[in-house]
């Protein structure tokens, strides 16, 4: 039972933390969002250059071999400074894929243009009416003779705006919300048929609607199992779910960090209004919030890659459930201590707030997770 | 980072458990299943034969009757025996008083007490609280008056739990009223049950039980060698014992035992003519339970590698506060969980069965306790330092507030 990191991953985690701190200034990041693609080009070109992009990746195919606690690095650094560039869509959905299911003729020629910055991906699952449900997928793929043929509509697509190919799930079989006959599809972006309307995430981020009308991919397109992909998917979202729970820690550290300061800095009545009783114990409960959050994203990020799918998802849900608990108590109290100016735009506190809100509904939210989580048995044997 | 045992500590793991299995009598552990309450001769036996094995101080340094193990095996061995589930060693005397006389007690006090303790000859209790000095526990103001070479001491103790089994009592005293700092005044006195002057008067809970007590001192004499360390020392005394409660206070395996009863109740409970653990409702009742109990596993264990890598400094983790208090919320979402499982059958009062009564209860044997259990509970987050005040230690310690 060890829960420090190895030196290697100390200096991981202290390159990370001192590029952001000296490139990923607030100002700065929030004229990024304004423009096109809504992120910062340099900034991708500087994560190639530190080997983040190459992360996760065999060295067979020029990666760095990083496993879940890198990656829990990487995010929780990424959460702290509030980073908008598309890693989660490119690096760890899209990746995920080329890890888990992809060719090797597939990864040789994708994974290193992921690596040097050159390639960016969108994982394009969600639909109007699937909600969280993975399986729930009515785009279709028809088989034409060496060929596919997809149809349909993805929406809330992460980062689809900018990806150079999307990673399309499809139904290949069966009916909308069958388990099997779902394959995963590499599609270019900018094919024929392919259209995208992109916009604003309310964290900052950038999401496209993606309609599939008539889409010709080669058979050299299919990632995994044409006709049973959903084991393939649920590993990788799970893998992503754990990402994500760092993040969210990221993002509670600082508004802990952020709401004690103030309390130690406003004052009011005469004092900081730190000496009072009731904030005191209101930041209390941040931190008690933010620990146990941390334990649980601990938790999801050795199990993310468990062999054992049940106790991987018992795990991943666990954590997932933890962390949306926790990021509204922590959220909403770090409004709640700064008062008035928490609800302004200028004070960096309310943005942790809203890229943390919209981490809860991603991939599936704490009550989402409660029922998955409730339906898969005990978590406490042993 | 690496979030499994050993496989030592694994071996370690089956080691105790296996022994826990086979040494706790029945009867014992069918009542600490069905939650009904321990008298003094089941705690009495137990300890015994955990010390016997030599474990009933597992945690004390080698030299007086210690085990050796490190942070992580304690740990291991708490769970163990919390899961069984086997009773604890009696608290006031092996988590308690006994560290401070090995810490801070001198050869004779040691010699005199400690094997006494880990055998339970002696039974002790704990007069800190008053019943104007709780979470203000240093405005206490039981006197002890120097009179040759005895102190006289007066006053009032409360909560003094189990003080009707005592043999002896640690007491917080004022030996000197005139200190600058209240704190300054208060010494560590150990004080025979039996003297004159003693009386222990019940204090009925509201779960209808005897399990606390007021203690009154009226002139009683206490011989001056049963003062631990120095006078007016007792207030640093007291702060390193109730340090050492908050480290084990998280109970994470008696919550998980509680679940795992709860979850096997539950499939034999029926609700709309299904197994109520089938129900919506509960079982994600019951998840989001078993979610913040694998939470603060989690932390705890954090806890613990971070002190078996640094080494026992004797100085709880101030985090060791978020262990009392999350632990002591969840242990109370147990209780709750279980007056879900057992419905009408919580309204019934019933009396401890007597030994070889054939008298049935109402209801299953089970469902008994859960009432009593529910209301008696909710003095978890009330003791030991209430929830209230270790947020005021976290506050303080951790966040600079």
């Amino acid at each position: 039972m060890d829960f420090d990191l190895s030196e290697e991953q100390r200096l991981l985690k202290d390159s990370v933390e001192r590029l952001l701190a000296d490139r990923y200034d607030f100002e700065a990041r929030n004229g990024w969002l304004g423009g096109d693609p809504g992120w910062n080009r340099e900034m991708w070109a500087q994560y190639a250059e530190l080997g983040l992009l190459a992360l996760p990746f065999s060295s067979d195919y020029g990666g760095m071999d990083g496993g879940p606690v890198e990656t829990m690095i990487v995010m929780e650094a990424f959460g702290g400074a509030l980073v908008v560039e598309p890693y989660l869509s490119t690096v760890i959905l899209s990746g995920g894929f080329l890890r888990h299911g992809a060719s090797a003729a597939q990864q040789a020629e994708l994974i290193p243009q992921i690596a040097d910055g050159s390639l960016l991906l969108a994982f394009a699952q969600t639909e109007r009416q699937s909600r969280y449900d993975l399986f729930d997928v009515a785009t279709t793929a028809r088989r034409d003779g060496d060929d596919w043929v997809l149809d349909g509509a993805k929406s809330v697509v992460l980062h689809g705006n900018s990806a150079n190919k999307l990673i399309v799930t499809a139904r290949t079989s069966g009916n909308r919300r069958d388990r099997a006959g779902i394959g995963v599809f590499l599609v270019d972006a900018e094919a024929e048929g392919v259209s995208r309307r992109g916009y604003p995430t309310q964290d900052g981020h950038r999401a496209a609607e993606v309609l599939l009308d008539n889409v010709r991919v080669g058979a050299d397109a299919v990632i995994g199992d044409v006709e049973n992909a959903l084991p393939l998917i649920e590993r990788v979202v799970d893998e992503a779910v754990a990402a994500l729970c760092s993040e969210a820690v990221g993002t509670m550290v600082k508004m802990h960090e952020e709401t004690v300061e103030y309390l130690k800095v406003r004052k009011q009545f005469g004092v900081p209004i730190g000496k009072f009783q009731v904030l005191q114990h209101a930041a209390v409960d941040m931190f008690v919030d933010l620990e146990q959050a941390r334990s649980m994203a601990m938790f999801a990020t050795m199990m993310a890659q468990d062999e054992d799918a049940d106790a991987r998802r018992r795990a991943v849900s666990a954590a997932k459930v933890q962390v949306g608990r926790s990021v509204k108590a922590v959220g909403q109290s770090a409004i709640q201590l700064h008062g008035g100016v928490g609800m302004t735009m200028e004070f960096k506190v309310g943005h942790y707030f809203k890229r943390a809100t919209m981490i809860d509904a991603t991939f599936g939210s704490a009550e989402h997770h409660l029922t998955r989580a409730a339906g898969a048995g005990s978590l406490i044997a042993a | 980072m690496d979030l499994k045992f050993t496989e030592e500590e694994n071996a370690f793991r089956e080691e105790v458990r296996a022994f826990f299995r086979e040494a706790l009598p029945e009867d014992i552990r069918a009542k600490m299943v069905d939650g009904h309450g321990l008298g003094k001769d089941d705690i009495v036996t137990w300890q015994r034969i955990l010390n016997q094995k030599g474990w009933a101080v597992a945690h004390w340094p080698v030299e007086y009757g210690g085990t050796g193990w490190g942070p992580m095996q304690q740990y291991i061995f708490q769970e163990e025996m919390q899961r069984t589930p086997a009773p604890s060693p009696l608290q006031f005397g092996v988590y308690m008083v006994g560290p401070v006389i090995y810490t801070f007690g001198n050869e004779a006090q040691k010699a005199k007490f400690l094997p006494r303790i880990a055998n339970i000859d002696d039974w002790w209790c704990q007069g800190f609280s008053e019943p104007g000095s709780g979470s203000d526990l240093a405005s206490l103001r039981t006197s002890a008056k120097r009179d040759g070479d005895h102190y006289v001491v007066n006053g009032q103790k409360t909560w003094t739990t189990l003080a009707q089994y005592a043999d002896w009592i640690f007491c917080l005293v004022r030996t000197n009223p005139d200190a600058e700092k209240q704190q300054q005044g208060i010494s560590f006195l150990l004080i025979d049950m039996k003297t004159p002057g003693i009386t222990v008067r019940p204090i009925q809970t509201l779960d209808g039980g005897h399990e606390v007590n007021e203690v009154f001192f009226d002139d009683v004499r206490v011989p001056v060698e049963n003062l631990v360390g120095e006078e007016n020392r007792g207030w640093d005394y007291a702060k390193f014992l109730l340090g050492n409660e908050r480290v084990g206070i998280a109970r994470v395996g008696v919550s998980k035992q509680r679940l795992e009863r709860i979850r096997q109740l539950a499939a034999e409970a029926h609700e709309d003519d299904r197994p109520l653990i089938e129900a919506p409702w509960f079982r994600e009742k019951l998840a989001a339970v078993e979610i913040e109990l694998k939470a603060l596993e989690m932390t705890q264990l954090r806890v613990v590698a971070a002190e078996a890598k640094r080494g026992a400094t004797g100085k709880p983790d101030p985090a060791s506060s978020i262990l009392k208090i999350k632990g002591s919320q969840i242990q109370q979402a147990t209780t709750e969980l279980l007056m879900d499982v057992v419905g009408p059958f919580a309204l019934p009062f019933q009396e401890e069965p007597e030994d070889g009564s054939n008298e049935l209860p109402v209801g299953p044997d089970w469902a008994g306790p859960a009432a009593p259990t529910y209301f008696n509970w909710r003095k978890i987050s009330i003791y030991g330092g209430s929830n209230e005040i270790q947020k005021n230690i976290i506050a303080k310690a951790i966040l600079g507030l």
